[in-house]
């Protein structure tokens, strides 16, 4: 049966509500708040600072370096045990990824950006609003940018191709895909992109299209978050 | 000590502070919200200053330890997340984490502030066991005081899930009406000693700056459940008295507090 109807009500590119802020937590260099429907993610970013080991540092360019992770308490089901798993160290890694292309760390050789994100609740989409609260805590941080990633998931239910799934689609049961991508907003090239599910090469192809404009939407919430602190203080 | 500590201990030994409290204020105002995450069973978020600390309880079916039976039972953990402060790195908890989540965790338990008797299901078989996380958004100092109030408001504001009765599985997407058997509110309040001054509620940099501290957790009956020194200098009897006396009369200002932003 064909999906045309989604589960929320919401139409085929509706994103679920956003919220964004800048500079939440005073201690750190950058930081942002960042809801989408019942996602939540706070992010912090401290540096340039001293890299320590050594061995990590590179003396022609500061890194970045992503933490991802989600509260105990922020599960849908039982409570997560904290500390590291599996799950968190990809998402980390891909953040990593995700956000890279558009620094430029060469006036801070050896040293790192650490960026931090911690979920109090989610409801699908972790990685997506972790990258998209990053992008606005690095611009809060005064990190130097040549864009701003923008990234949400986009979803195929039953072959039709939706923006944003929620966990109620995620675990529909069918042919479902899910694919977190991110974006930046001047060039539109893709920083992010994992998929898991089935889906055909035309499926994804708009799916992606879909994202173009999907993303938007984020950078929309981001640019207006970090208009609102600059513009108070 | 450095510059800082040394104009600190100098202020206070007159009464006063760098943010030009008195030394036996706290930062104002103090903001508790319940509700703050929809996937525990309880949670909260407390701001004292630009401390910002949330606690979030979930809770869970287990086999009751062998010694309580026909009990239920609690544990505390506490993240200092390194997103909260530049001084705390990723890996297990450390010293600081662990010493606040036992002191937290004892001035509930030793209180008997919860009837773990009434989380039972089944005596030897099935209990209700409570896992409340402390995690800190961002570390100003007095993570004792504002964990305190964050835990009793996340308890406060608990609603037990549905449980299916045929399988006994848990349905953690939906909750109950039913809420935690709390008999009384134990508050923790820490007072620290700066040269002979006592100060509550410090920002990061005054703890820099302390000889001792004591963390007092008290009923509204006045009755004590956990006391905790802590710092390199000792304390006189007399000093540990008057630190009652002071933890006391501030505890009623913070049950005050609690109980105006969160209804039982």
């Amino acid at each position: 049966m064909a999906y045309t109807k989604r589960s929320d009500g919401r139409d085929l590119e509706e994103l679920r509500p956003m919220e964004a802020k800048a500079g939440v937590i005073p201690n750190a260099d950058g930081s942002a708040y960042f809801k989408i429907g019942n996602t939540i993610a706070y992010c912090a970013v401290y540096g340039p600072r001293e890299l320590f080991p050594r061995f990590l540092q590179n003396p022609k360019t500061g890194i970045i370096r992503c933490h991802y992770s989600m509260m105990p308490f922020s599960g849908s089901g039982e409570r997560i045990r904290p500390g590291q798993n599996r799950r968190a160290q990809e998402i980390s890694k891909v953040m990593n990824f995700a956000l890279n292309p558009v620094i430029d760390l060469t006036d801070f050789p050896n040293a790192v950006v650490d960026i931090f994100v911690d979920l109090p609740q989610t409801d699908a989409g972790t990685r997506c609003a972790a990258i998209s609260a990053a992008a606005i805590a690095l611009a809060d941080a005064g990190i130097p940018m040549k864009d701003l990633v923008s990234s949400v998931a986009i979803g195929q239910v039953e072959g039709t191709v939706v923006a944003d799934l929620n966990y109620q689609e995620e675990a529909y049961p069918g042919v479902v895909s899910d694919i977190p991508v991110a974006m930046t907003h001047n060039t539109k090239e893709i920083t992010l992109l994992q998929m898991d599910g089935e889906i055909s090469k035309q499926h994804l192809l708009k799916a992606l299209e879909m994202a173009k404009r999907a993303t938007e939407k984020v950078y929309q919430v981001q640019i207006k978050a970090l208009k609102e602190k600059f513009v108070r203080e | 000590m450095d510059v800082n500590s040394e104009t600190i201990a100098r202020l206070a030994s007159t009464g006063q502070r760098l943010d030009g409290r008195n030394v036996q204020e706290y930062r104002q105002p103090i903001v508790i919200e319940t509700n703050i995450s929809w996937t525990a069973e309880g949670s909260a978020k407390v701001q004292i200053g630009k401390t910002v600390i949330l606690a979030g309880v979930k809770l869970a079916i287990e086999k009751p330890y062998n010694d309580t039976p026909d009990e239920g039972g609690i544990m505390v953990n506490a993240e200092l997340l390194p997103l909260s402060s530049p001084e705390y790195e990723p890996g297990p908890p450390g010293i600081k984490a662990v010493e606040l989540a036992r002191v937290i965790d004892r001035g509930i338990r030793e209180a008997k502030a919860i009837d773990m008797k009434k989380l039972c299901i089944t005596p030897g078989e099935k209990a209700w066991f409570m896992m409340i996380d402390i995690i800190t958004i961002n570390d100003d100092g007095n993570l004792f005081d504002a964990a305190g109030l964050a835990v009793l408001a996340a308890l406060k504001s608990a609603h037990f899930p549905v449980v299916d009765p045929e399988t006994g599985a848990i349905d953690y997407k939906h909750k109950t009406e039913e809420t935690l058997p709390i008999i009384k509110e134990p508050v923790p309040v820490t007072i620290y000693k700066i040269g002979t001054s006592l100060l509550i509620d410090p920002t990061r940099e005054e703890e820099d700056a302390y000889d001792a501290r004591l963390t007092v957790a008290s009923d509204d009956k006045g009755i004590l459940s956990a006391l905790q020194k802590g710092g390199d200098a000792p304390l006189t009897m007399e000093e540990i008295s008057a630190m009652i006396d002071l933890a006391l009369e501030k505890a009623k200002f913070l049950r005050k507090t609690l109980n105006s932003l969160v209804k039982s």
